[in-house]
């Protein structure tokens, strides 16, 4: 039963979403969050589409939700699992590998057959990239400093990021600077001289961003994968049990546990603006909720470029969101399989079995890559992150069946051809992945029992990310910290009083991660002056 | 033989000698050695074919420090003008050209949109208020960071304040643009392909960089600083050939005092308990000298003048792994007649041309870098001087000089094997625009950056001795613990290109570390 009045309405079901009017809920506010789709999930989404296997269609591994949230939430007393999983391999086209094991004496061995410097490199890289982890991590659950502004919580929050900054002392601060704007290939060259192993860890650095590993910036996003960790153990990867959809599903009920309701099949027409502030929501089926706080999940081309009338913006706001850098560059296959695949290069007995895969084994593999992408097509060498959560979660798919999530970098949002992707383009896009998985796999192509192709253009239909990028805008310097998602409104507030942004396009960005929402839910309870349930990381 | 001077300078370049003279006139024994017969480094002319000088390298004044031609009374030495404030032309297949007025000042040409005009406007205007920001801390000596010294954080604080101080709205857009990509930058605000490709260029030139590259509007707003700086004319063309600029800084430096010796090639620095105390040239010949100054590239002066066995583990590994892998060739070409590229009229024919069609044109050009292959139609930077300056040609030839980008130091197949035929198709290139170049060609040069590696010595044949990208910058160039002028060797100092605030022919780097050497021997 949905009130006509609350204290705050949340655009979106995401986890971003979600977490948000978690928080919100617990400090006893009345919270309704309104969703298009049938379903909840957003991006963390999973839905059976062949009966029997569960497809986690969009965010496939989770690493990135904070820890905080997880416990603040009590995701786990409402049904969150986590199952670590680790290792992978990239496949070379000559037979040969490289397994990258958890097992660090294992790890180290493999290194040591392709590089005996590389070997060595490699604990020097470990140590400064987790160098860079500790310096960011508590940067994530704080509102980022106004650079510009005298008031004193930014003269505060300035400080803090500079007093971290300058406790690094001279030599890492200066690295850390490098990091901030090198290249992944570059950053990677000071390590290893294996063109194979550069190419198996740069992957990390290119997945959702439309640059290519050569492109400086690309070390960062890289770190913006590593940031995360499981159970504690940092930079670990690990499968939701039940599919990402599990998370949602999770935070769902936390939500409801505190009263607040989700709706789903309610498509956001606008936000209803009074006397300039924020007043609720029109729904497409023409319902009004009315709330004077009104928080978008959205990202923020799709808040203020088609949920709001422009006549309620400043002008110059407006153009700053048009120019916001939101490319999509990412597909997704998720395979049902009627047996497991076989990939007979690696033993099968070895623990990266269980690992992801990559097909790319030279940097010049994935730069040739993102080339096909500036030019408007999809890779014809795509970077291919495979991997089969079956092996881990039995419950994804019918027994001794398997379930298969395959991540592709490069895709455009729209073909240069000028082809819709709603046709054969699409299929073709997905013979190139299922071709080139099949060239490691013998018997791969005769288990598929049905496989679903997402294109970013996909991914904007169903989930609503623009152009279908999977971070709700690139993760480059010019739209990270005090930039993202537009310069002077990297708090979370907007130009209009009462209406916010928790998704991915503020900071800190993309990634199952929550973080933006949970920032958005404490400027959201300041404001409100309301009890505060969201701490600040580092204090 | 044996000989005793209170400062050696390694390279007689145009910053070898900078510094070599700011010594000299403060009265230190001052001896500048060079490698070659003559003295120029990249600021060289040579004679291609009879009566027919090209500079060798470089090809304009770019960004000289006003300061330096003040100091060394460069113009009492002979160096005169024969063009300055050069506008840019930036070629049209079909002859539609643009005209761009230097510094970004004035727009004209082909029909450009009304929108495009004032859009450019304001871009240029505000680009400039960003580049006076930066222009402050070319003359100073980078900070070191957290070191605690009053003069470091000063400088610090003194950048934090000029930023600041562009007020809130230029500030955030400062920070928001300064190391995005110059692609972006301009896209966003301009319609106009070829324009948008003209400010591209400059952000990318002699970089290992696309306009895509995050990091490409930090060397455009450098760029900008010279003109921002209140310079009458940033781009300008010596009278006489750019080896005119080192024949006056030479003279310069002969008039303070200091020493010049040609076909010296230094061997190594001579290292006794951690401090430099001369040097050794390839004939065995030691120099004693209280201070060594190198303006050769750090990468070569640290692991071949020094050795690694001098310098800690990091250092050196750092040194290595400076980013320098060159991007950019030289065409000169002797021609018997003038060129004359369609669409333009006589005097624009004597201006800097440009051939860049548009971003996505340089970034396929680019893609072929990236992988060691030569590009089909790279971006080229194009100047005939003898138009200006007809003393460096025979009468009625003229002298053609092309920048060329995006031409990789190791190609794949090896430069013999492809020299010949990428000469032919980068003449090829030209015909298209000044139709009949190719029968007027009396001689040609093409220097790969391979073979600039060979003649001059730069590691990796890169013009600016390091990439000029934000990780390479201040305090960073050419890395950490070297970026202050002085190094971990007492006594050896870098004086180059490699050094802050980089390359183009400024001089700024040898006039910031001979005041470096005297305040570290105590003396101002």
């Amino acid at each position: 039963m949905t009130r006509d009045r609350y204290d705050a309405i949340v655009i979106g079901s995401g986890h971003n979403g979600l977490t948000n009017a978690c928080y919100l809920a617990r400090a006893g506010l009345s919270v309704l969050v309104v969703e298009r789709n049938d379903y909840i999930g957003g991006a963390a989404v999973s839905r059976e589409l062949q009966p029997g296997w569960t497809y986690t269609n969009c965010s496939y591994v989770c690493s990135l939700l904070r820890p905080e949230i997880i416990r603040d939430l009590e995701l786990s007393k409402y049904g969150l699992q986590v199952i670590p999983y680790g290792g992978g391999a990239t496949l070379m086209r000559s037979g040969d590998s490289f397994s990258a094991y958890t097992d660090h004496y294992a790890y180290r061995r493999e290194l040591a057959r392709h590089s005996a410097k590389d070997a060595d490199a490699y604990e020097r890289y470990s140590v400064d990239v987790m160098r860079q982890c500790r310096f960011i991590r508590p940067l994530l659950l704080r509102m980022p400093p106004d650079p510009t502004s005298f008031k004193p919580r930014d003269l505060g929050e300035l400080l803090f990021l500079g007093k971290r900054f300058w406790d690094l002392g001279e030599r890492d601060m200066c690295e850390t600077l490098r990091f901030w704007t090198l290249s992944i290939a570059d950053y990677l060259d000071q390590y290893f001289e294996s063109d194979v192993v550069k190419a198996h860890l740069a992957g990390s650095g290119i997945i959702g961003t439309a640059l290519g590993p050569y492109s400086p910036g690309t070390a960062y996003v890289l770190l913006h994968h590593y940031m995360g960790e499981v159970d504690g153990s940092a930079g670990s990867w690990g499968f939701s049990r039940g599919g990402m959809g599990a998370i949602t599903r999770a935070m769902t009920r936390s939500l409801e546990a505190s009263g607040g309701e989700v709706l789903t099949g309610s498509g956001v027409d606008r936000v209803l603006v009074e006397e300039g502030r924020a007043a609720g929501v029109v729904l497409a089926n023409g319902n009004v909720h009315r709330a004077r706080t009104v928080i978008s999940g959205m990202d923020v081309k799709r808040t203020f470029l088609e949920a709001m009338e422009a006549q309620d913006l400043p002008g110059e706001f407006l153009d700053q969101v048009r120019r916001f850098k939101i490319r999509g560059s990412s597909g997704k296959l998720n395979i049902a399989l009627d047996g497991l695949p076989e990939f007979p290069q690696i033993d099968s007995d070895s623990a990266v079995q269980y690992g992801e895969k990559h097909f790319t084994e030279t940097m010049e593999d994935l730069e040739r890559a993102y080339d096909d992408w500036k030019a408007g097509t999809w890779s014809r060498w795509p970077y291919v992150d495979m991997l089969i959560p079956s092996q881990f979660d039995p419950t994804v798919a019918p027994p001794g069946k398997h379930m298969m999530t395959a991540f592709i970098q490069y895709a455009p949002p729209t073909l240069k051809s000028g082809e819709p992707w709603d046709g054969p383009a699409r299929e073709a896009f997905g013979k190139t992945v299922i071709d080139q998985i099949a060239t490691f796999s013998p018997n791969f192509k005769d288990l598929i029992v049905h496989a679903e192709v997402r294109s970013p253009w996909d991914l904007e239909q169903e989930v609503g990310l623009t152009e279908g990028n999977i971070f709700q805008g690139e993760l480059t310097f010019d739209q990270l910290l005090f930039n993202r998602p537009v310069p002077g409104y990297a708090q979370y507030r907007t130009p209009v009083p009462g209406l916010y942004l928790c998704g991915s396009s503020a900071h800190p960005g993309g990634g199952v991660m929550g973080a933006p929402g949970a920032n958005a839910a404490r400027e959201v309870l300041r404001d409100l002056r309301a009890p505060q349930t969201v701490r600040e990381m580092g204090r | 033989m044996s000989s005793s001077f209170d400062a050696v300078v390694i390279g007689a370049g145009h910053n070898g000698l900078v510094a070599g003279t700011y010594l000299a006139k403060a009265g230190r024994k001052v001896l500048v050695l060079e490698a070659c017969g003559s003295p120029g480094g990249a600021a060289a002319s040579e004679e291609i074919a009879p009566g027919y000088q090209v500079p060798t390298y470089a090809h304009l004044l770019f960004n000289l420090d006003p300061v330096v031609v003040r100091d060394l009374r460069l113009e009492r030495h002979g160096l005169r003008y024969a063009k300055g404030a050069m506008a840019t032309a930036a070629l049209d297949r079909d002859g539609r050209h643009l005209i761009i007025g230097e510094g970004l000042e004035g727009l004209g040409g082909r029909g450009i949109a009304a929108t495009d005009l004032s859009a450019w406007s304001d871009m240029s205007a505000r680009l400039r208020r960003f580049a006076v920001t930066l222009a402050a801390f070319l003359a100073k000596t980078p900070p070191r960071l957290g070191s605690g010294g009053w003069d470091e954080n000063r400088t610090l604080l003194e950048l934090g304040w000029k930023i600041r101080r562009l007020g809130r709205d230029d500030m955030r857009e400062f920070l928001r643009v300064v190391l995005s990509n110059v692609a972006d930058l301009v896209e966003d605000e301009l319609e106009d392909p070829l324009l948008q490709a003209a400010i591209a260029f400059d952000a990318v030139l002699g970089g290992w960089t696309g306009p895509r590259s995050p990091g490409t509007v930090l060397p455009l707003l450098y760029r900008l600083t010279g003109d921002s700086a209140g310079l009458p004319a940033a781009r300008r063309l010596p009278q006489g050939g750019v080896g005119a600029l080192t024949q006056a800084m030479a003279g310069a430096l002969r008039e303070a005092g200091g020493s010049l010796r040609c076909d010296a090639r230094v061997a190594r620095v001579r290292v006794e308990g951690d401090r430099a105390t001369g040097v050794v040239l390839e004939d065995g010949e030691t120099i004693a000298a209280g201070s060594v100054l190198s303006s050769i590239d750090p990468k070569r002066a640290f692991l071949e003048l020094i050795g690694p066995h001098h310098l800690d583990a990091e250092f050196a590994q750092r040194a290595n792994q400076i980013r320098m892998k060159g991007a950019t060739a030289k065409l000169n070409l002797a021609l018997s007649a003038p060129p004359l590229f369609s669409g333009l009229d006589t005097t624009q024919q004597a201006e800097r041309l440009l051939i860049a069609p548009s971003i996505d044109d340089m970034e396929v050009a680019f893609n072929a870098l990236k992988y060691g292959e030569l590009p089909q139609t790279p971006p080229m930077e194009i100047v005939v001087p003898s138009l200006a300056d007809p003393s460096i040609a025979p009468d009625g030839g003229h002298v053609l000089s092309a920048v060329v980008q995006y031409v990789p130091f190791a190609v794949k197949g090896g430069w013999d094997a492809v020299r010949e035929d990428f000469q032919t198709s980068l003449i090829a290139q030209l015909e298209a625009y000044a139709p009949g170049l190719k029968d007027s060609v009396v001689a040609a040069q093409l220097l790969t950056p391979a073979d600039i590696e060979e003649r001059l010595g730069t590691s990796g044949g890169h013009w600016h001795h390091g990439e000029l990208a934000a990780d390479q910058m201040l305090m960073l160039r050419p890395f950490q613990g070297a970026a202050q002028y002085a190094t971990p060797i007492d006594g050896f100092y870098l004086c180059g290109a490699g050094a802050h605030p980089g390359g183009d022919l400024m001089g700024t780097a040898g006039r910031n570390a001979a005041r470096r050497v005297l305040r570290r021997e105590g003396t101002t």
